[in-house]
């Protein structure tokens, strides 16, 4: 730094302003989330109103009697959502240590930012990617197969079925997963980076295989940041919409098997929002929005719960 | 550091933002809803532009979205395929008239079945989408089709996922021909499919019909045709199965009752005619009786005139259909009349 | 890690090199993938890129033009939004690490800004809309730009606390023991040695928000013709994109391929330069 150090003079009054302006900008954030939930609450409240607890617990979504029920959508939801998460943690983990720990750093950078690519590819492209590329290579090279394979009333019969085009809910969980994986591989990245060198070669010092030391020192000294890889990937897997919307098939009933069509809360208001013309049907669609606030903020305190005391 | 340079870049572009309008000299004139017109309607305002050197800008937002934002006020004129009834128009103090016509086709995936060579009815049709017939070689569809090789192969619905008014023309057409589903799903733009699986527009359908044996879906017109997907033919009201192009869609416009339909809520779905399409429908625009600004609504009564006089070769080489001259001028006239401020026409036509 | 017998050892070792194989698996999947997806980007994309793309404003099917009104609407709202999430974002984030993270408020705000991670974008377009288009009675630029805003914010929030907190404590104490305050110390030194991570954080935000589609069409609307007015309609490279990509006309379509790249080149850009910057200003 070239210039004097200068900072007494500022004391106590920048000090006042600084601090007060972060914390009006932490508050601005709480007013953002606190309006919105407000609005759809009450853009939502006549289908509350007129469904009372039906609307979660019913299948039926039927627009032409204007009966709605989003019990199917829910449960596409969360399922896509974790299927995602347990496919892409591992994933994320396993890039950012190799990233960190065995690559070369003049190797690693452009490989880091080549990741980060992915999150920029838009939403639409992942969709018409999964709904060109992947779905017709799913279906011929793994749903197939399984089909094929399988005894009638057997239990990979039962599981299995579906119709062999890649629209169901595995396609669109594994799109997912590519889309969180590069929030959750950077940011797992930049907690690894920061571990103090000294830690990590005091464990190798032990003589721990690289391994013990992620596994016994760095994942724990990073603790709550995991916390934050996770709710980052967890939050967006709940409610990406536009990639889901392409490939899921997009049926309201519960999925009956793992190759069965669903559709998730997301993909539902992006799929009818836009043509919905009765005001029953744009308020349901407003109140499914309110209901993913609610799974979401279910969801996420029941994660942090858990990994809390995992961490503990 | 960060700060500072941050608020100076705010500052710039603070100071970028009310210079800017210089770019936009012209009045541009906004437009939203129906995504199913908004390629003939940009190509119109284009050529409009050029001539003129007025703008108008159309987004395709969805119909819901057209009407909900005319409703509001937000924009000049909305559009949407599914015309408003006369009652919901009065309450919102709004005037709807058609413009161009469309057909939607369905579509098919069975092997050895080449484009329009199978038939199928409406009530058959409904059948299929209601799940009941499973098989291609069930006995209804080999009734229809003595000759044809029809294999034993399952049968795959594919619907249209979104909300849409080709959905809704679709479903419209299957309640007017097939009883059972009129009672059991009805006609909306969206609604609760009993079989299959659903797709994202047009193109998540045609996806899907390619990638399926067996499978059987429907787009408009313009998407089957410039895909080559293989088209069924549908019997149409007096028994015929016309093919699906645009001299079946204009007859079907032709024989609709236009002349005192309240409101111009016409539906072209099953009209009578032996050359008729009969899924076939309009696309309409709405603008406010009593318009606010009646400068601005005459620019958009000027444009839609404009596209009526010379539009036609744009919208067949896009396939689309012109409406029937004679439901032009009537659509004119009502315009002195339907559109006023002050009691006076907005735009005055002869 | 205790015991030294030749059978441990081995299974040590062996466990080991699952580990790392996994690990160089993991990489290569992510990698497969980009380049499957840039893959198909390219080979559709690349042959509709000339000087038309950057001069001439969308067409209609059937006659020429380029993406210029698309690529100008989503510099300036992405420019804005991105802006306003930084700012928002990392001074949310710093009092998150710095000082009322461990207060109950500070609990809630973290939770929310999770919470808010998730909310999906058509649905902050709906508020934004209430919250700016319908009042003003018109759709603009910048509630296009406050729309995407509000999707970058809860990421970058998200990420500078998970920075900021991972910085070591001496180095606070260090600047302290040196008189400076508390605000001096987090901007100066704190931020300083966390750039690389605020980097991050900022190119995951624009990444996150330069693909939008759905908080812009009831915000931004959209524009067919070149405007750089922000307060009227405005176009984007992702509504445009959504639009030409599932109609019928071939033309349309290779042009959403074209703007789908080019929205990849950009962020992948915007990354490189973001981490030379970073280099630079990290350097003592």
């Amino acid at each position: 730094m070239s210039r004097r150090l200068d900072f007494s003079a500022r004391g106590a009054a920048g000090e006042a302003l600084f601090r007060w302006t972060c914390a009006s900008a932490a508050t601005l954030l709480l007013a953002a989330l606190g309006g919105l939930v407000v609005s759809l609450a009450i853009g939502g409240w006549p289908a509350f109103r007129k469904f009372g607890l039906g609307f979660l617990t019913s299948t039926e979504w039927n627009p032409v009697t204007e009966v709605y029920g989003a019990a199917g959508p829910i449960v596409g939801t969360l399922i896509t959502a974790f299927a995602a998460l347990l496919i892409a943690l591992p994933l994320a983990i396993g890039i950012s240590v190799f990233l960190v720990e065995f690559c070369p750093r003049r190797v690693a950078r452009p490989i880091a930012v080549a990741i980060e690519l992915l999150a920029g590819i838009p939403s639409i492209v992942y969709g018409m990617w999964g709904l060109f590329v992947l779905a017709p290579w799913f279906a011929e090279h793994i749903q197939l197969p399984i089909i094929m394979s399988a005894e009638e009333g057997s239990f990979v019969d039962r599981w299995f079925a579906g119709v062999p085009n890649g629209a169901n809910i595995v396609t669109a969980s594994l799109i997912l997963a590519i889309m969180i994986l590069p929030y959750m591989a950077a940011v797992f990245r930049e907690l690894l980076l920061t571990v103090p060198p000294q830690v990590r070669e005091a464990g190798y010092g032990l003589g721990c295989t690289p391994f013990e030391v992620i596994r016994h020192i760095t994942i724990p000294y990073v603790g709550q940041g995991m916390i934050g890889v996770i709710m980052l990937g967890l939050g967006r897997a709940l409610g990406e919409t536009m990639a889901v919307t392409f490939i899921i098939g997009n049926s309201h009933r519960f999925p009956g098997s793992v190759f069965d069509s669903g559709s998730t809360i997301a993909s539902t208001i992006a799929n009818e929002f836009a043509e919905a013309t009765s005001d029953m049907h744009s308020a349901s669609l407003v109140a499914l929005g309110f209901v993913l606030f609610v799974i979401t903020f279910t969801v996420l305190a029941t994660a942090r719960g858990l990994l809390a005391r995992a961490a503990r | 550091m960060i700060l500072r340079c941050l608020s100076i870049l705010l500052l710039a572009l603070g100071a970028l933002a009310p210079s800017a309008p210089g770019f936009a000299a012209p009045v541009t004139l906004s437009g939203a809803g129906a995504t199913f017109p908004a390629p003939i309607y940009a190509g119109w305002a284009e050529v409009y532009r050029l001539r003129t050197g007025n703008r108008i800008n159309y987004q395709p937002i969805g119909s819901g979205g057209g009407i909900k934002q005319i409703k509001a006020r937000t924009i000049d004129f909305g559009a949407s395929d599914k015309p408003m009834k006369p009652a919901d128009l009065a309450a919102a103090g709004l005037y709807q008239f058609p413009t161009v016509v469309g057909g939607v086709v369905p579509i098919v995936h069975v092997p050895g079945i080449p484009t329009n060579r199978l038939k199928l009815s409406g009530a058959v049709l409904g059948d299929i989408f209601l799940g009941r017939i499973k098989r291609w070689n069930a006995k209804p569809i080999a009734a229809l089709n003595p000759g044809l090789p029809l294999p034993n192969l399952p049968i795959t619905v594919v619907h249209r996922s979104d909300g849409s008014g080709t959905t809704f023309l679709f479903t419209s057409f299957l309640a007017a021909r097939s009883p059972e589903w009129a009672k059991v799903v009805g006609a909306s733009d969206a609604v609760q499919w009993p079989a299959g699986i659903g797709g994202k527009g047009n193109d998540g359908v045609s996806a899907f019909v390619k990638q399926t044996f067996g499978a059987i879906g429907y787009v408009e017109y313009a998407f089957a045709k410039q895909t080559g997907a293989p088209v069924a033919l549908v019997q149409n009201r007096d028994g015929a199965f016309p093919p699906p192009v645009a001299a079946s869609f204009a007859a079907a416009a032709a024989s609709a009752p236009w002349a005192g339909a309240p409101g111009n809520y016409v539906l072209l779905v099953d009209q009578p005619g032996r050359a008729a399409w009969p899924i076939t429908g309009a696309t309409f625009v709405l603008i406010p009786r009593n318009p606010a600004d009646p400068a601005r609504a005459k620019g958009v009564l000027r444009f839609f005139d404009w596209a009526y006089h010379i539009g036609d070769r744009a919208a067949l080489s896009l396939d689309y259909v012109p409406l029937p001259p004679r439901v032009r001028i009537m659509i004119r006239r009502q315009w002195n009349t339907a559109v006023t401020a002050g009691g006076q026409p907005v735009y005055p036509t002869r | 890690m205790r015991g030294s017998s030749p059978a441990r050892a081995r299974n040590r070792r062996i466990v080991n090199a699952i580990f790392v194989g996994g690990c160089g698996v993991a990489t290569a999947i992510a990698l497969g993938a980009l380049v499957l997806i840039l893959w198909s980007l390219v080979v559709q994309g690349i042959g509709g890129i000339d000087g038309r793309i950057f001069t001439l404003a969308q067409p209609a099917p059937g006659s020429t033009g380029g993406l210029s009104n698309a690529i100008v609407g989503s510099l300036l709202m992405c420019g804005l939004g991105m802006l306003i999430a930084l700012i928002v974002g990392v001074l949310a984030g710093t009092w998150l690490a710095e000082y009322g993270g461990r207060t109950r408020y500070g609990h809630i705000v973290r939770f929310m800004n999770d919470v808010l991670l998730s909310a999906p974008s058509i649905l902050v377009g709906l508020f934004v809309y209430e919250l700016l288009v319908e009042p003003l009675g018109g759709f603009s630029g910048y509630a296009g730009a406050v729309a995407l805003a509000f999707l970058a914010t809860p990421v970058v929030t998200r990420t500078t606390e998970d920075i900021l907190n991972l910085q070591p404590n001496t180095l606070r104490e260090a600047g302290m023991a040196l008189g400076a305050t508390r605000a001096f110390v987090t901007r100066r030194i704190v931020w300083r040695a966390a750039a690389t991570g605020l980097v991050t954080a900022g190119l995951l935000g624009f990444a996150r928000i330069s693909g939008e589609t759905a908080p812009l069409l009831f915000t931004s609307l959209g524009n067919q013709f070149f405007s750089a007015d922000m307060a009227a309609p405005m176009a984007s490279l992702p509504t445009t994109i959504f639009q030409f990509a599932l109609s019928a006309y071939d033309d349309w379509r290779r042009l959403a391929w074209v703007g789908a790249l080019l929205i990849a080149v950009a962020v992948l850009a915007i990354n490189i330069v973001g981490r030379l910057l970073a280099r630079e200003t990290h350097r003592p």
